[in-house]
């Protein structure tokens, strides 16, 4: 989950990290009081905001109300503006990068430094960004923080404050279940302290059962998206008209990979996970219809998710809801031969192979 | 031969008493597995399927001398689950249960490195030495004996290959199901190193997806490394950047971790890659 940068950075400033002085504003009532110079940033849960129109400058009222007016219930990068935050502009005299990630192939977190910050970090030249790995269960040692400092040359108070905002990151990073805590820039201010200008925190998915608190921020892409992920279902809307529901995120890649090679274009990849309950089956079922696709390609392989579990699923929908689509399914593996039984005289098209499957669904799709 | 396991591991169940549990306990024994104890908290003095049920970890390795375990526990308690396991005498741990935050798998890595316990998964279907044992939720009539070696990070994709490997003629020594998520505890290289000592294996197949380096790190490996003919199938060759594919791990972001990227490294590696999963068979055929 991305938070958005006002929530990061009240993450932040609950570690103790310096954030500049701002408001969060939705447009709802007169601003008072500013005092000028003042950045406008729109609060949109992606990078990059900054080129596309995001973040100004103002310097007095009329520029102001011209850049709430700009920002305001626009889209940016297909996400709608609906708060701005209204900052102080921070003077700085340099500015630093400073992120803790997962490193995928390390399997630890990596903490990256840049005496470069303040542009993306994908064009800082790799000689210049510092890492350091760090074993999760030994944790952040002064020694790492020491050698940072070092290669930055970062003297006096300045050492002491980046001791200080790494430790309090490293803390977020574990005690949040963050995937990724960045500050760009961290600004160093003309009287040597360190604010966090911007943030960006993406938290772990998987953890929000212990992060109640967070719960409220979850957003997904779409309407459909989120209603998946309320009923534990991975959605993944694409551009096609074909829906793909199958069990295990690889198989339901393959299945959409056959479509393509088949001429046809998936419209929703929609996993059903392992699941025996015929009930999650049932609403996968349900959602796939709402997503108005041509057709549903059904794939299942049967493991912990059982083959008959499946049919009962498609069948109770069948019963309970409006299916006015084509549906093809091709369902094997554990309990087949009870699953073929149940579906023996629904409205489900059976096919035996995924190549077979998947050329129906593409006919169907194509008109054919 | 085979890898990983065979039929002298001793086989816990962390989590016996659940569902799933329960039904792939009898699964893992019709498959002929050694399923000599399971664990579940408050649960002890009971059977699942015959199969003694323990407090504890400690108490079941004390009780039956259990050197592998399988979890099924929720995934709030895999991280508790996983270094119970460790700390016992238990020395592999195959990690079924999905949705494990990445800061538990981290830690779960991280000490099964210092320990050296083999972790597979999390997030993974397990692993089959048809005519030996199988720890995990693989389905039981896919398999046949043979010499073929898969390792795969997918789960149901992995049955639908193993499956055409079988319809095929062919069979297999070891199918290793690594896992999806980010942080996994067996990566390729591991399975492929193991493959290429193991005397039963004398071919592998690869199966692997869109997201992170895996499969790039496994291509530079198989190149240097690995003797017998490997082929390789990529899933999510049509998946858009950016887009999270079901699987945590299963993501192309900022150019990297693409089916294209994967394919070209492993076929500069002499791997052959399959556009299909039903081009399989015929490639290891052809080898």
């Amino acid at each position: 989950m991305n938070l958005l940068e006002f929530e990061g950075k009240q993450l932040f400033a609950k570690y103790g990290i310096s954030t500049p002085i701002g408001e969060l504003y939705d447009g709802s009532s007169p601003l008072e009081g500013a005092s000028f110079p003042l950045v406008v940033k729109a609060q949109v849960p992606i990078g990059g905001r900054g080129k596309a129109g995001g973040i100004r400058v103002v310097r007095d009222r009329t520029e102001l109300d011209q850049a709430l007016k700009e920002q305001l219930g626009t889209t940016i990068k297909g996400h709608s503006v609906q708060n701005v935050l209204i900052e102080e502009r921070i003077e700085s005299e340099m500015e630093l990068y400073l992120s803790i990630t997962v490193d995928r192939s390390m399997r630890k977190p990596v903490i990256m430094a840049s005496a470069m910050g303040g542009m993306d970090i994908e064009s800082v030249p790799d000689g210049k960004i510092l890492r350091e790995w760090i074993d999760p269960s030994i944790g952040l040692q002064p020694f790492v923080s020491d050698n940072l400092i070092r290669a930055l040359e970062l003297k006096g108070k300045l050492a002491d404050q980046f001791r200080f905002v790494l430790e309090s990151l490293w803390r977020l990073f574990q005690e949040m279940d963050a995937e990724l805590v960045e500050i760009n820039p961290l600004a160093v201010t003309v009287d040597k302290s360190l604010v966090a200008v911007d943030s960006k925190v993406i938290v772990d998915d998987d953890s929000l059962f212990r992060h109640e608190s967070l719960k409220k921020h979850a957003r997904a892409i779409t309407p459909l998206e989120r209603k998946a992920g309320e009923k534990g279902i991975a959605f993944v809307q694409l551009e096609g008209d074909i829906g793909v529901i199958a069990n295990g995120a690889g198989l339901t890649m393959a299945t959409l990979d056959f479509l393509m090679l088949h001429g046809g274009k998936g419209g929703f990849f929609l996993d059903l996970g392992g699941t025996d309950d015929p009930e999650k089956v049932k609403e996968a079922l349900l959602l796939a219809v709402e997503a108005r696709p041509k057709v549903v390609l059904i794939n299942i392989f049967g493991g912990i998710t059982k083959c008959d579990t499946v049919a009962s699923g498609l069948l109770q929908a069948f019963d309970e809801g409006c299916i006015d689509l084509p549906i093809v399914a091709r369902i094997k593996g554990v309990n087949e031969r009870e699953a073929i039984e149940l579906l023996k005289d629904s409205k489900i098209l059976p096919a035996l192979s995924l190549d077979e499957a998947a050329k129906a669904a593409v006919d169907i799709s194509s008109g054919a | 031969m085979a890898i990983i396991i065979d039929d002298s591991s001793k086989v816990l169940v962390q989590g016996i008493t659940g569902h799933q549990g329960r039904f792939h306990t009898l699964k893992m024994k019709e498959f002929g597995t050694k399923v000599v104890a399971g664990v579940s908290p408050g649960k002890g003095g009971q059977s699942v399927h015959g199969v003694p049920v323990f407090d504890t970890v400690h108490e079941a390795v004390e009780e039956t001398d259990a050197d592998t375990s399988v979890v099924f526990v929720p995934a709030p308690f895999v991280l508790d689950a996983a270094l119970e396991a460790m700390g016992s005498n238990i020395s592999t741990i195959v990690i079924i249960s999905e949705h494990v935050p990445v800061h538990d798998a981290m830690r779960i890595v991280s000490l099964s490195l210092r320990k050296q316990k083999r972790i597979i998964g999390p997030n993974c279907p397990g692993v089959a030495s048809p005519g030996k044992a199988k720890v995990g939720i693989l389905p039981n009539q896919i398999f046949k004996r043979g010499d073929v070696g898969v390792v795969s990070r997918s789960g149901t994709l992995t049955y639908e290959i193993v499956d055409s490997i079988s319809q095929a003629g062919m069979g297999q020594s070891t199918c290793v199901g690594i896992g999806g998520d980010r942080v996994i505890g067996t990566i390729f290289v591991d399975c492929l190193r193991m493959f290429e000592e193991d005397e039963q294996t004398k071919r592998i197949v690869l199966v692997g997806e869109i997201g992170g380096s895996a499969e790039e790190e496994a291509a530079r490996f198989i190149a240097e490394h690995v003797s017998k003919p490997v082929c390789a199938y990529i899933a999510g060759r049509s998946a858009p950047p950016g887009k999270r594919m079901g699987h945590a791990g299963a993501i192309v972001s900022r150019g990297t971790g693409t089916a294209k990227s994967k394919i070209k490294a492993l076929s500069d590696a002499g791997v052959a890659v399959a556009t299909t999963t039903v081009e399989i068979p015929r490639l290891l055929e052809a080898q």
